[in-house]
């Protein structure tokens, strides 16, 4: 058994720091801890996002490990190919990884990650999930969810925001019968990180899809980005679930969900919601999750 | 003496066993496809020790490529037209992060119309990616050049990838009797890959692609082009030593037959320039002053060379297996920038053809020769001349 990863066992020391990232950003603290757990022979491929445009800015770089920046639809591409370089080099003991956006993963990179699953190359990609374009100024993604309102898809007398669903990448990754896949969110850090300590042990791909809200992106309050991250699971709009041995579990089953309401009300992108808009929220929920309990729970197999 | 008679394909990937890369990151496409086949043979049958991947499109190609190339290890891939094209967008990202990786391309026509034969449309849409760029002319120098290539790109002074063109059919497909190098001088060559900058290192970690805002950006393109420019030296150095090795010089960034005296010089790339000597020797006999001079490299472009070796030519043509729609043939439009800058600028002809493989026959070329011949009596000729089309100008 590993030793458990929480705030009083992981390392002091930090191999993503010194970055320009904003206050309250989500998606910085995921990386930084996954960094945290991956440890100095990580080698990490970010693609064209925020979180290489806040790290790689000549002089200044963030990342104390080995580090490049990727085109746009290319992190598993790059990764793939770093990890291949690093066999045939015969360089062992290193683990190469992705960190990519939502869009990066969900839409235009989403052909390069299939390929490197496919062909079981030894990475970890994540996937950082903050629902929409953010380094571009808030554009919709394809893991931009029901009635959000984006610089793309504005809300108006006629469309609620954005009208599709998020993309299902968990079980898109999982459908490729991948090692190891999961699900995470930075409001459950310690889930988070035992995930990545699984998937650092995991040979061949690796995928973890993690919820990082972004205070910029969708007007919240940059003090409460870990406490939505964690709403967003109690409440049901996100879950915590794993695929290993082609199996999928669920790590945790709320007997209830906390409101979705006040889950959306303090952020600016949802304000404009009616009513109406917030059952086809809650009805989605509750079919994403009619299906996850009885094909994911083993008890209602 | 170990010899072959194998298609350019099979050529290329002689050559790239020999120069041992550690990875191939590969995509078929017509007309490249019999490489990337051959290579997975020589993996299986471990006659080559690299890591094959199976990667799920050109684009991924040369990214996986980038991967490779920046932890320090020696990368292969190739392609053709529509996937040189999809990965283009990597190129430039390759050059400006200083990867030595080298690629084949097999020149071929861009839809649409849809057409699978030889021209040079695809290469000349990415001269200005930041590569080296050279033309082949036979299967022998296809494989040399892929030896060539890896010693180029990655000497300490040059670092920038390579991309090895080879006509479409013509070339690619071509069996000819092939001098297959040994092994052993083949190491003496070309040494292991040793990076010592651009690379990843876990003693000394390195962010590689990085950014550089307005304050810094400049530099870094200036130094790329520099560089670009002063590898025509090691270019060189590299031809002679292989020369030296194996017995065959290929005259460095181009190479000139009977211009010494010439009056008209051709300028060719590729493969269409065996046929253009043929016409040469013709000619020759007929007592007219004419030679052909086969430009190796585009890019790094070799502008002082091509003033010395142009010397007192009264009309320069060239031919081009490409249009810049909207204006005229790509190489037409380097080589002229070259000649006004000479003291006594010759007249220049563009010679349009080959596209979507029409043949260049040695009546087209006779033909232009002689339009260049009256040219430089002063009779007036059309500058841009399309060879063996149907349709009016």
């Amino acid at each position: 058994m590993n030793k458990k990863l929480n705030a009083r066992t992981i390392t002091n020391e930090e191999f993503f720091y010194g970055h320009k990232a904003c206050g309250g950003c989500g998606e910085s603290l995921a990386v930084r801890l996954a960094m945290k757990v991956l440890g100095e022979r990580t080698f990490a491929a970010l693609p064209a996002g925020c979180m290489s445009a806040v790290s790689f800015i000549y002089p200044n770089m963030a990342f104390k490990t080995n580090a490049i920046i990727t085109p746009f639809a290319s992190t598993g591409a790059v990764a793939s190919g770093m990890a291949a370089g690093l066999k045939a080099l015969g360089i062992e003991n290193t683990k190469t990884v992705g960190f990519a956006g939502d869009g990066g993963t969900a839409d235009i990179g989403l052909q390069a990650l299939s390929g490197a699953i496919d062909r079981n190359d030894d990475i970890i990609y994540f996937c950082n999930d903050n629902e929409a374009y953010m380094n571009t100024g808030i554009q919709k993604s394809g893991l931009t969810p029901y009635g959000t309102k984006t610089t793309t898809s504005p809300a108006g007398e006629n469309l609620p925001g954005s009208i599709t669903m998020k993309k299902n990448m968990f079980e898109i990754v999982a459908a490729h019968g991948i090692q190891y896949a999961a699900t995470a969110s930075i409001g459950y850090l310690e889930d988070f990180m035992m995930k990545v300590q699984k998937a650092k042990e995991t040979k061949g791909t690796s995928y973890i899809h993690v919820f990082a809200p972004c205070p910029t992106g969708w007007g919240h309050e940059s003090n409460i980005t870990i406490d939505l991250a964690k709403q967003a699971v109690d409440s049901g709009l996100w879950y915590l679930a794993e695929f290993e041995n082609g199996e999928f579990k669920l790590n945790k089953n709320p007997k209830e969900f906390s409101s979705v309401e006040d889950y959306l009300k303090v952020q600016s992108r949802f304000k404009h919601l009616k009513e109406k808009d917030i059952e086809v929220i809650k009805s989605h929920r509750n079919q994403k999750w009619e299906k996850m309990r009885k094909e994911w729970v083993s008890e209602n197999k | 003496m170990n010899k072959k008679f194998i298609s350019g394909n099979d050529a290329v990937a002689e050559g790239v066993r020999l120069a041992r890369p550690h990875v191939i990151s590969a995509y078929p496409i017509t007309p490249q496809t019999i490489t990337v086949e051959r290579l997975s043979e020589m993996v299986e049958d471990g006659s080559l020790k690299a890591e094959y991947m199976h990667v799920e499109s050109e684009h991924t190609a040369l990214a996986a490529a980038i991967g490779v190339s920046s932890v320090g290890a020696r990368a292969f891939t190739a392609t053709s037209s529509q996937g040189l094209l999809y990965m283009a967008e990597n190129l430039p990202y390759a050059s400006g992060a200083r990867l030595p990786i080298v690629m084949m391309n097999a020149n071929r026509a861009i839809a649409t119309p849809w057409n699978i034969y030889g021209d040079q449309m695809d290469s000349m849409f990415l001269l200005n990616s930041g590569w080296i760029q050279v033309y082949v002319e036979d299967a022998q120098e296809a494989l040399d050049m892929m030896i060539q290539a890896y010693k180029i790109a990655e000497h300490k002074n040059v670092m920038i990838p390579i991309m090895v063109n080879l006509d479409g059919f013509v070339l690619t497909h071509t069996y000819e009797l092939v001098e297959i190098p040994s092994q052993v001088d083949v190491d003496e060559f070309l040494p292991p890959i040793n990076m010592t900058e651009q690379k990843m290192d876990l003693e000394n970690p390195k962010s590689l692609c990085i950014s550089a805002g307005n304050d810094f950006n400049f530099e870094f393109k200036i130094k790329q082009e520099r560089d670009l420019h002063s590898s025509i030296s090691i270019i060189e150095s590299v031809d002679n030593e292989f020369g030296d090795k194996f017995g065959r010089y290929y005259n460095g960034l181009m190479d000139t037959y009977r211009c010494e005296d010439a009056e008209a010089i051709l300028i060719t790339t590729g493969s269409v320039t065996g046929t253009a000597r043929i016409v040469v020797d013709q000619l020759r006999k007929e007592g007219k002053k004419v030679g052909v001079l086969k430009l190796r490299y585009l890019r790094p472009f070799p502008i002082d060379r091509l003033k010395t070796e142009i010397g007192n030519a009264k009309v320069v043509g060239v031919i081009d297996k490409n249009i810049s729609f909207g204006y005229e043939g790509t190489v037409f439009t380097n080589v002229n920038s070259t000649l006004v800058n000479m003291q006594n600028s010759p007249k220049s002809m563009n010679f349009i053809g080959g596209l979507g493989g029409r043949d260049i026959t040695k009546n087209n070329i006779k033909n232009a020769f002689e339009s260049m011949i009256k040219m430089s009596v002063g009779e007036e000729q059309e500058r841009i001349q399309y060879m063996n089309v149907r349709c009016e100008k």
